[in-house]
């Protein structure tokens, strides 16, 4: 069975000025896929994100992503993704319900819809008694977990998670990977970054970047078993000790 | 259109509800405006004067009756020996000594005159200059009532007659309150609207709006809109005040007057956010908006001192600040209550301001984003 492909991009580069922080990365990304995006700082995860999701635009090489072509279609590519970074995105002086339909608004969502799936959503998450709560009020793990079904309120094609579960707690992230893999299975594919290596287990398929280019990509187990590691961490640093530039 | 509705609601909330900043933003003008008006007042009243009168008789007396019955001095002392007049200077008991001279009232008559000294304190030249002046004139009243008295035609020839216009009581309300609003306004726009972009930054959710399929335009005109609403309120309250607590009326049209203010609030909003785009943390936008615009405004932009008597070099800097041209036009429509033709001038420099600053801070935006 073919699979659908949602992110595919051929020799995507950007420059700036001299410094190649992406060097033609080609790879391909399946509907409803959970693809770990790897590599250490200064890497060029950031900037190739970036490019994917249509904030900056690639020095050469193509991509497209849910079908739109990243250097014309960005306007469209925008619509049809989500985005979750590692900074806290709601805003603290809004109530819950407000921020919800805030982001809901941006989409273009209608009034009645997000009403509807607002009251879903707080179920679902047992949220229903902070409906009204000032977001300041609720605790890490709450408003990642909080930030994260407001990026996936759209029901996007892809969404973008830029290391979501920094500075959380292990239980927390345990919860979060668990709402990852049931966005998963409605359809949503999840492209994210992260630096724990035991989350890049989770992922179904891992890239792993060194100085710009993608040295590795693979499930993790056929990963491990290529570089005869016994987990995703010694894979990391196995590669990543061949890099020449760092931050 | 939608998406802009929820934005701008989304600021409303954020001004709302930071009650800190809200109270600062509505209560500062009318701090400044009372602060300005009757404390710090440039006026002469009740300034204590000292009299060293060697031969104290009838026609001193007269003189210092007449000096002290004015609003503007109160005799506090009479003094013995020309020693003491440097000393109760110096204490700061007098501001002024007025010492008459040797056999002063038998010389009155004669041909060489009677000799008076006015000793100041000029420490503060500005005010000292009034004091003579004022205390100047009521000796000269004086002795021109002397004069026609007793027939002598000394003092006829040229007599001067001295209308004050525009600010007929001479109160330095009139002066401050163009200025106040020039300031109000820029700190309010410029400062509160870069510091609100540069937050966003600064907390990550810029990002986010970044990525969605907002329009950057949409994000930044949408921050504009509270602080233009809340800017609107402040210029009325100003006015009210003005009017009603200081005596300052409104000379002019209202009209010319709200819309060169209207224009004058649209600069300071650009402004503020061509400083959104030149900063990624509040600290540093405060810094700009404070050093940068606030204090240049408050000494160079005519506010308090008249730009005519800053150094040249530091009057191209009068000239580049938006408050400059928007007092000047204030002074023009609300206080000299000439026709808005008379401040064309001032109105198309901060028409044409506004527009560079907009396509620079549009510019700067899209740079920055890519």
């Amino acid at each position: 069975m073919e699979r659908e492909i949602v992110i595919h991009t051929e020799e995507l580069t950007k420059r700036f000025g001299n410094f190649t922080a992406v060097d033609r990365i080609s790879f391909d990304v399946y509907k409803g896929e959970v693809f770990g995006f790897l590599g250490a700082n200064g890497a060029g995860k950031t900037t190739a994100m970036r490019m994917l999701c249509g904030l900056s635009r690639p020095t050469s090489g193509t991509g497209t992503v849910a079908g739109y072509d990243i250097s014309r279609q960005y306007e469209k590519i925008k619509s049809s993704i989500g985005y979750m970074s590692q900074k806290f995105s709601l805003y603290e002086d809004l109530k819950v319900w407000e921020n919800i339909r805030l982001y809901a608004g941006i989409y273009g969502m209608k009034d009645k819809e997000i009403e509807r799936k607002t009251a879903e959503l707080l179920e679902r998450l047992h949220f229903t008694r902070e409906r009204n709560a000032m977001v300041r009020s609720l605790p890490l793990g709450w408003k990642q977990k909080l930030a994260f079904s407001v990026s996936i309120f759209h029901d996007p094609a892809i969404v973008f998670l830029d290391e979501p579960t920094g500075g959380v707690d292990p239980y927390t992230r345990r919860q979060f990977w668990e709402m990852i893999y049931e966005a998963a299975d409605r359809g949503i594919t999840v492209f994210v970054t992260t630096h724990y290596m035991d989350e890049a287990e989770y992922c179904d398929r891992v890239s792993i970047m060194v100085d710009g280019r993608i040295d590795a990509l693979d499930t993790p187990a056929n990963l491990k078993a290529q570089f005869g590691a016994e987990s995703m961490d010694e894979v990391f640093r196995s590669l990543a000790r061949k890099a020449e530039r760092s931050e | 259109m939608r998406q802009f509705g929820a934005f701008i609601r989304k600021e409303f909330f954020h001004i709302l509800r930071d009650r800190r900043t809200m109270l600062i933003v509505l209560v500062m003008p009318v701090v400044l405006i009372i602060l300005f008006g009757f404390a710090l007042s440039t006026e002469v009243r009740n300034v204590n004067v000292a009299i060293l009168a060697p031969e104290p008789d009838d026609m001193t007396r007269r003189i210092v009756e007449r000096i002290d019955a004015s609003e503007y001095f109160t005799v506090v002392r009479w003094l013995d020996t020309p020693t003491e007049i440097h000393e109760t200077l110096r204490a700061g008991e007098a501001q002024l000594v007025v010492a008459f001279g040797q056999h002063f009232s038998g010389n009155l008559f004669s041909p060489d005159g009677s000799q008076m000294q006015l000793v100041v304190d000029a420490s503060d030249a500005n005010m000292a200059r009034s004091y003579i002046s004022y205390a100047g004139g009521i000796i000269a009243d004086f002795s021109r009532e002397m004069a026609a008295g007793t027939g002598t035609s000394a003092q006829e020839g040229i007599s001067s007659s001295v209308q004050f216009l525009y600010n007929p009581q001479m109160k330095s309300a009139y002066h401050f309150v163009p200025g106040i609003m020039g300031l109000i306004m820029m700190l309010i726009c410029a400062m509160m609207t870069s510091i609100s972009i540069v937050r966003e930054k600064e907390m990550g959710t810029m990002e986010v709006l970044l990525v969605s399929p907002v329009r950057p335009i949409y994000i930044v005109v949408s921050k504009m809109v509270p602080y233009f609403v809340i800017s609107c309120i402040n210029l009325i309250t100003i006015l009210l005040l003005s009017v009603f607590v200081l005596g300052v009326p409104v000379a002019g049209s209202l009209l010319s007057l709200c819309l060169v203010s209207l224009l004058y609030i649209v600069t300071n909003l650009s402004l503020g956010l061509l400083i959104s785009t030149m900063a990624n943390m509040q600290v540093i936008a405060l810094m700009i908006s404070g050093l940068v615009l606030m204090v240049p405004t408050m000494i160079l932009s005519g506010m308090i001192f008249p730009i005519e008597s800053i150094p040249r070099v530091l009057q191209f800097v009068s000239y580049i600040l938006p408050p400059t041209w928007y007092i000047a036009a204030v002074r023009k429509l609300m206080i000299q209550g000439l026709p808005w033709i008379f401040a064309w001038k001032e109105t198309v420099i901060l028409l044409a301001m506004t527009i560079v600053l907009i396509a620079t801070s549009l510019k700067q935006l899209k740079h920055r984003l890519e």
